[in-house]
């Protein structure tokens, strides 16, 4: 491992849209340098004629036919957001 | 027999509700009574409502009394994680982002437990969004291990396992995304399955890491895990990742080990380095006992072992970040009530910071750092070739073998607290589950005996949709042994 840290943590926090308090900062940095240390491990793998493995048991093309089914009323869906008001989610203003 | 009855199997309970001996309202009572003289030590539950399923029960035995009843699980109460969905119910993950949450429909394989009769029971304690080893990443309690209440009960199904064993439910559900129905299951001395991936319906389960994900069932023998996974098994449109595949008789199943010449693979990798894992001594006796059987044994070979854990951490944490970007104090979770006003991103950045723990957090950061920009080739594509190694090590070794036996986990349940501080330890304690996530093969843990006083579990790998194998090799050594009826003392 080198001496640099792998992670730029308020970048990532950052594109992961969670703030951080500072001490959450440095503890994560130090955790996940040591956790990237230890992932740095696969590069003893040759992988170079591999294929990579998205799901176990690979299911291709599955099809239903286009028919509108009635799901959850607008009511149900609604039910736990934080704010609705007219079968809507308010949100503050986004656009001036 | 004395066994009190929320101790009793489902078979038990089925003849004595058959043969008007009790009523399921007098079964549910039993556990409602239980639950509320141990849960106070044992923690297992996030909530319950005693009233709401003992009326559940009492429709369970009208349909008995007009010869309507609907198989093994009418009028049994299953134990539901609180990571699925079942309506009109909270759904927290044990997350505070969720704390106010309603479940709005069914998952599946609940709405398949209601058709089956099965009385729904109570929320189970989970490390949040199923992220962790022990339940202590839990927003809500800390549960215990009813065998030793200074330890965990594994984890991320703690809250299925723990109450199951300590008798405040029949039977449970959990989800196993790198070993958290099995490894705590091993830990509270109990029957824990993950089903091959697919076999169960995924919706209404909330995801943590979509291609290795499962639901399963957790109970105190086989053949009652046998029924719980014959109710929620099979392919379901509304999850396109389930099989077509046609569904075996579970509960027949478990008889149809003798007849057959088996040949079970000890992976060198699991066993070699292991001299100091507590686990060992248990498991080596369980092996004496199928080779008294005359099973033949195979030493095999899973090379690409020791890049399980780095590989998982990789994928898991990766499909995590994306998974878990649906809580942002938006449309159905807590919101913030302060954040930047003339941000409205920012919204997401302070419900996010209140709503998840820290471990969430670190994986959440860990798994969009493996996604992002200039990293995505070098980790998650990387991972996802070295998973393809992983799964071929298991075809190759299941060209040879029949199943795969293993501990479940290295050592028993440890003291809580023990490995809060550091993640990675936490992380490598997974060595002997996360393999089998990877791959998509079905996994078991059986009890197999005690260290220090404490549940040792034996780990039964499968063959893909092969669980019939892994109940019946499971049943013949429970059959033989009183593990199955050994109970904590609360």
């Amino acid at each position: 491992m080198s001496d640099t840290p792998h992670i730029d943590i308020e970048k990532v926090a950052n594109l992961a849209r969670i703030a951080l308090t500072e001490e959450e900062k440095a503890t994560f940095s130090s955790q996940l340098d040591s956790i990237l240390g230890y992932i740095d491990k696969l590069n003893e793998l040759d992988t170079s004629n591999v294929e990579p493995t998205a799901h176990p048991h690979s299911v291709e093309n599955v099809w239903r036919d286009d028919q509108a089914e009635s799901e959850l009323p607008t009511s149900e869906a609604l039910k736990n957001a934080p704010k609705e008001r007219q079968n809507m989610v308010v949100v503050p203003k986004v656009v001036e | 027999m004395s066994e009190a009855l929320y101790y009793k199997t489902i078979g038990e309970l089925n003849g004595l509700m058959d043969s008007g001996e009790i009523s399921s309202v007098e079964l549910m009572q039993s556990v409602v009574d239980r639950t509320q003289s141990v849960e106070e030590r044992v923690c297992a539950f996030n909530s319950f409502d005693a009233e709401g399923a003992l009326a559940q029960a009492a429709e369970s035995d009208k349909r008995r009394a007009a010869g309507e009843t609907r198989g093994p699980l009418d009028g049994i109460p299953v134990g539901i994680k609180d990571v699925l969905a079942v309506k009109d119910q909270p759904l927290t993950c044990s997350s505070k982002i969720l704390a106010d949450f309603i479940s709005p429909y069914d998952a599946t394989c609940i709405q398949n437990l209601k058709q089956a009769g099965a009385i729904l029971w109570g929320r189970l304690n989970m490390d949040e969004f199923a992220m962790g080893s022990s339940t202590e990443n839990s927003s809500t309690k800390t549960t215990s291990n009813p065998w030793n209440l200074d330890c965990v009960p594994g984890g991320s199904s703690g809250g299925s396992a723990a109450a199951v064993a300590a008798g405040e439910a029949i039977v449970s559900l959990g989800s196993d995304t790198g070993g958290s129905i099995r490894q705590p299951a091993s830990h509270c001395g109990i029957v824990g399955l993950k089903p091959t991936y697919g076999r169960v319906s995924r919706y209404g389960l909330a995801a943590f890491a979509s291609s290795l994900d499962q639901v399963g069932p957790m109970g105190r023998n086989v053949a009652d895990v046998a029924h719980l996974l014959q109710a929620i098994s099979g392919h379901d449109r509304r999850d396109s990742t389930s099989f077509k595949i046609d569904v075996p008789d579970f509960a027949a199943a478990i008889e149809s080990f003798p007849g057959k010449q088996w040949t079970f693979g000890l992976p060198k990798e699991y066993f070699e380095n292991a001299e100091s894992a507590a686990s060992l001594k248990a498991v080596e006796e369980a092996i004496e006992f199928y080779k008294g059987l005359g099973c033949a044994f195979k030493e095999i070979s899973l090379p690409h072992t020791e890049y399980a854990v780095a590989t998982y951490y990789i994928v898991a944490t990766a499909e995590a970040s994306s998974n878990l970007a649906r809580y942002d104090g938006i449309r159905y979770t807590r919101r913030a009530e302060s954040f930047d006003g003339k941000d409205s991103v920012d919204i997401y950045h302070q419900s996010r910071a209140e709503g998840f723990g820290e471990e969430v957090k670190r994986r959440v950061i860990l798994g969009t750092y493996v996604l992002s920009s200039g990293y995505y080739d070098a980790y998650y594509l990387k991972a996802q070739k070295a998973r393809t190694l992983i799964r071929q090590d298991f075809e190759n070794a299941f060209a040879e073998v029949d199943a795969i036996l293993a501990p479940t986990s290295p050592n028993p349940a440890f003291k809580k607290g023990a490995l809060t501080e550091d993640p990675l330890s936490m992380y490598l304690s997974d060595i002997y589950t996360i393999s089998a996530n990877l791959a998509g093969i079905p996994g078991m843990s059986l009890p197999c005996g005690y260290s220090d006083g404490l549940p040792v579990g034996l780990q039964i790998l499968g063959k893909p949709f092969h669980e019939t194998d892994l109940l019946s090799i499971g049943h013949t050594f429970e059959a033989a042994h009183e593990y199955s009826r050994e109970h904590p003392d609360l």
